[in-house]
């Protein structure tokens, strides 16, 4: 604390990070320079693979020994260079002096311990100190980030706590000792977007209480504009842009950092137009065809899961999933299904797709499928496909990719033979991968190629209807634009319809028509995009879209609101019987729940 | 190579330069180098033995009537009634194979039947399987073979069968853990999304994942499945006297262990080389029929 407070706090110097590869040493950070003042926030920014969580491995001495390692550079933290630091000094620094919080609470906390035992665990790593007063201290540290009901909060294990309490355990735990600086990589990207922004603005207003430095490592621009102070991004290791967040984001020097920015789904862009970004021209304006059929009819649709507990695995609660649907999906058209994580939006896909029981009415081209068995399900699957949400895990790894896109058309016995490879060659030109990548296996591709191959399965079918549940949300912004163009091409080319299952406000706007806001497993606003985006009605509409953290650094930032929830959970008792939902219609189509 | 077509209908995927990559491993060469020559050891036994091995040598005692070490004329010594080891070895060879293949084969083949039906359906038939494999985990398995002997006629193959109906219960379980997890990853979800019916999903998209596990399982096996013969064959159900095995020899002979150890080394050694090359071969085709494991051999 003797140090000037002129001077940087952490000054890092020619950064080299080199990991082991069977070809020998390989830099994974090269020659990276950046300062951190008092009281500041920096932001690495940069999509997956640019070096920023090895970074602040690297800052940390957290780095995976033997296989990486700092080659050269200084970090000097209070007159120290923390690189050249032993295991033990490193050891007093950590947590006390530096804090980190990850991206998955979950993992970064002991699953077997309570929240208490890991407090006072941290409180005492460096504190000596009474097990009474290491309680009262934790509860103090509780309060400090706002869980609400501290007290019992310190009895109870991770799984009992939501994913938005879980980080603010991990917030206290980093800053029980009162560091100088706080690393968090990622913190709410595991997180819903109302709780990111609840976490967000609670990190702010720590930080003011306490003067404390952060360095914050997002792939999300709209969070570098929400949080940074100064800005770093960074690609294949290598800062490329470096400076403070106003001028960087309204005139970014650096070809990439404009990249960047423009990848961004921007929320309130679309303002103004009727069509999706990249829609056809002369998509039906609703009402202009005088008799359209709907492609897909859903009525009352409700899927509950009974929870099963005590020696006799007796249902002891349900889950109310998705309770009571109804809605109709048009030829050429994309609804999207929009919500946060247990809202049932993902399982409304899936049973859309017979994958999970269910009960109501689904009519897919007139063809009802509630009931049909595995082998009647297989003709309306013809019609229906599915994109999942994570590309690295719904390809099989065991196969050429090639014979996973001619998979489908061989269940289906639509093509063999010479036939079946020319298909195969057209879709695989038709997502945008050339015909000679068939031959490799998945684990060769990037995620967003992975993506395509799983786009090219579901187009093999040549569907009425694909639903792409969560389908960009585990791509890098850039990747995940193009894959979004990729989709509307297809759809202005076939005239497919897609039901769009996303959590992502600002990729929602530029992809649908209509928009259903989902919340605890029923709509709770339908209606086109305008009338959503523009013109929200319900509360939750409007708490939802306001969450979204927003690429424009010269927006107020929010103070943090104690009042606001966490999402409830859809868990009732057995014999609790749901309110159907009652509408309103406020004009056009707009429908909103009362 | 980019012009070959689109393999028709998801064949197993069979690699190319399979036995190319398979010879550069040198453990594993030297693994199936043992493997070849146990067997031809097993087969060309009546040829290449020098004695009969069940015949008692005059010469093959001591004065006092204890079994010779290994020497010029016995080249691994003789046993406790002056019959020829390295005879009885190789023809030991063939019962020891039999046993193990045979036997091992049998009780992986009913464990991922149990396992993998009872890991991928869900429903009170599965659940009864799987209790059944437990209460058959909990009997003691040697209890078991031994019921099961006394019933039938003891015969290398009624001992195999007896093997494999009480060694399938491990792999049951651990295939039916790995076919749950299986069963819930997202692209099975995916294929079944696309249409796959269950013999597809299970032949073409379970099964290959369990293959390592199946051939850790079936190579760790062997060692066990020959022990296991050589203990009933010592309780007297196993392989009946003379008929040498690997295991029987050990058995017969472990008392005089401090005066004659080549008794018990000697065959002791050799199920372990069969084990061993077992395992080094089946670790190698493990990796070299994982597409995802291409390249990444120490």
């Amino acid at each position: 604390m003797t140090t000037d407070p002129t001077q940087p706090l952490l000054s890092v110097r020619n950064l080299v990070t080199q990991v082991a590869t069977p070809a020998g040493a390989r830099s994974v950070i090269r020659d990276l320079s950046f300062d951190l003042d008092r009281g500041k926030t920096l932001c690495i920014a940069g999509e997956s693979g640019s070096g920023k969580s090895m970074t602040a491995l690297s800052l940390m001495q957290l780095l995976p020994k033997p296989m990486a390692r700092v080659a050269s550079g200084q970090a000097i933290f209070k007159g120290r260079d923390l690189f050249s630091l032993g295991e033990e000094e490193m050891r007093a620094v950590r947590g006390r002096e530096i804090g980190m919080i990850f991206q998955e609470p979950m993992t970064s906390l002991n699953p077997v311990l309570t929240v208490g035992r890991q407090l006072v665990e941290a409180i005492t790593a460096h504190r000596p100190m009474g097990q009474a007063a290491a309680l009262a201290e934790a509860r103090r540290l509780l309060e400090q980030v706002q869980i609400p009901d501290p007290a019992r909060r310190l009895g109870q294990y991770p799984h009992e706590l939501s994913g938005g309490m879980r980080q603010r355990v991990m917030i206290a735990i980093a800053l029980s000792q009162g560091p100088d600086i706080l690393i968090a990589d990622e913190p709410t990207t595991a997180l819903d977007v109302t709780v990111q922004a609840q976490i967000l603005s609670l990190i702010r207003m720590l930080q003011a209480e306490k003067g404390t430095s952060v360095i914050m490592i997002t792939h999300d621009m709209g969070v570098v504009a929400e949080m940074a102070d100064h800005v770093l991004v960074m690609k294949d290791g290598q800062a490329v842009e470096h400076g403070d967040t106003v001028p960087l984001f309204r005139e970014p020097k650096a070809a990439y950092t404009r990249m960047l920015l423009d990848a961004v789904p921007k929320l309130g862009e679309m303002t103004g137009t009727d069509r999706p970004k990249r829609g056809r021209a002369e998509t039906e304006a609703a009402g202009t065809a005088p008799v359209r059929q709907p492609i897909l009819e859903v009525r009352d649709l409700t899927v509950r899961f009974d929870i099963r507990g005590g020696i006799l695995q007796r249902p002891v609660a349900r889950v109310h999933a998705v309770e009571g649907l109804s809605f109709d999906l048009y030829p050429g058209e994309t609804l999207s299904l929009v919500g946060e994580s247990g809202c049932g939006k993902s399982t409304t896909g899936k049973a859309l797709m017979n994958l999970v029981p269910w009960t109501g009415s689904v009519r897919v081209a007139g063809r009802e499928t509630q009931g049909l068995s595995r082998q009647a399900m297989k003709a309306v699957l013809r019609d229906v496909q599915m994109v999942f949400q994570d590309p690295y895990a719904s390809l099989d790894p065991r196969y050429r990719v090639g014979d996973l896109v001619a998979e489908p058309l061989l269940i289906h016995g639509i093509a063999s033979g010479s036939e079946l490879k020319d298909r195969v060659e057209y879709l695989f030109r038709r997502v945008g991968l050339s015909p000679d990548q068939a031959r490799r296996y998945p684990h060769e591709f990037s995620g967003g190629q992975r993506q395509r191959i799983s786009i090219a399965r579901a187009l093999s079918l040549s569907p009425k209807i694909i639903i792409a549940d969560e389908s960009v949300s585990a791509l890098d912004v850039s990747i995940q634009a193009q894959v979004l163009d990729l989709l509307q091409d297809i759809q202005n080319e076939t005239g497919i319809s897609y039901i769009f299952i996303s959590h992502d406000m600002a990729v929602v706007e530029q992809i649908s028509h209509r928009v259903a806001v989902m919340y605890m497993g029923q709509f709770v606003e339908t209606g086109t995009r305008r009338q959503i985006f523009e013109n929200p009605q319900h509360a939750y509409t409007q708490a939802l879209l306001s969450a979204v953290p927003v690429p424009d650094p010269t927006r107020d930032r929010r103070a943090y609101d104690p009042s606001a929830r966490e999402i409830r959970s859809p868990i009732r008792p057995l014999d609790f019987t749901p309110k159907p939902a009652a509408f309103q219609n406020v004009g056009g189509g707009h429908f909103v729940a009362r | 190579m980019a012009s070959e077509p689109v393999s028709a209908g998801l064949a197993a995927p069979a690699l190319p330069g399979f036995w190319r990559r398979f010879f550069r491993r040198k453990l594993a060469t030297a693994g199936l180098a043992v493997l070849v020559l146990i067997v031809l050891a097993a087969v060309l036994a009546p040829w290449i033995s020098p004695y009969n091995p069940d015949e008692q040598f005059f010469d093959g005692l001591t004065l006092e009537g204890a079994p010779l070490p290994p020497n010029a004329q016995y080249w691994f010594g003789t046993d406790l009634v002056g019959r020829d080891l390295f005879s009885r070895i190789l023809y030991g060879a063939r019962t020891s194979l039999v046993i193990g293949i045979l036997a091992n084969g049998v009780s992986v083949l009913i464990g991922a039947l149990v396992g993998i039906t009872g890991g991928y359906f869900k429903g009170w038939a599965s659940a009864a399987l799987m209790r059944f494999t437990d209460l058959m985990m909990a009997f003691p398995a040697l209890l078991l073979a031994i019921v099961l002997a006394a019933m039938f006629r003891p015969s290398l193959l009624i001992v195999a069968l007896v093997i494999a109906m009480v060694n399938w219960v491990q792999i049951a379980r651990v295939l039916y853990t790995e076919t749950r997890s299986l069963a819930e990853r997202d692209f099975i979800e995916a294929e079944r999304a696309l249409g796959a019916g269950t013999v597809r999903i299970l032949t073409r998209h379970i099964l290959p994942h369990l293959v390592p596990t199946i051939l850790v399982y079936s190579t760790l096996g062997i060692a066990t499945t020959v022990l296991l013969e050589a203990t009933l064959s010592y309780l007297g159900i196993g392989v009946q006297p003379p008929t040498a095995s690997w295991g029987n020899i050990i058995f017969e002979n472990q008392t005089y262990f401090t005066s004659a150890p080549w008794l018990v080394f000697i065959p002791g050694a050799a199920i372990i080389l069969l084990a061993l090359a077992f395992n080094l071969v089946g670790d190698a085709l493990r990796d070299l029929l994982d597409p995802t494991q291409q390249g990444h051999h120490g």
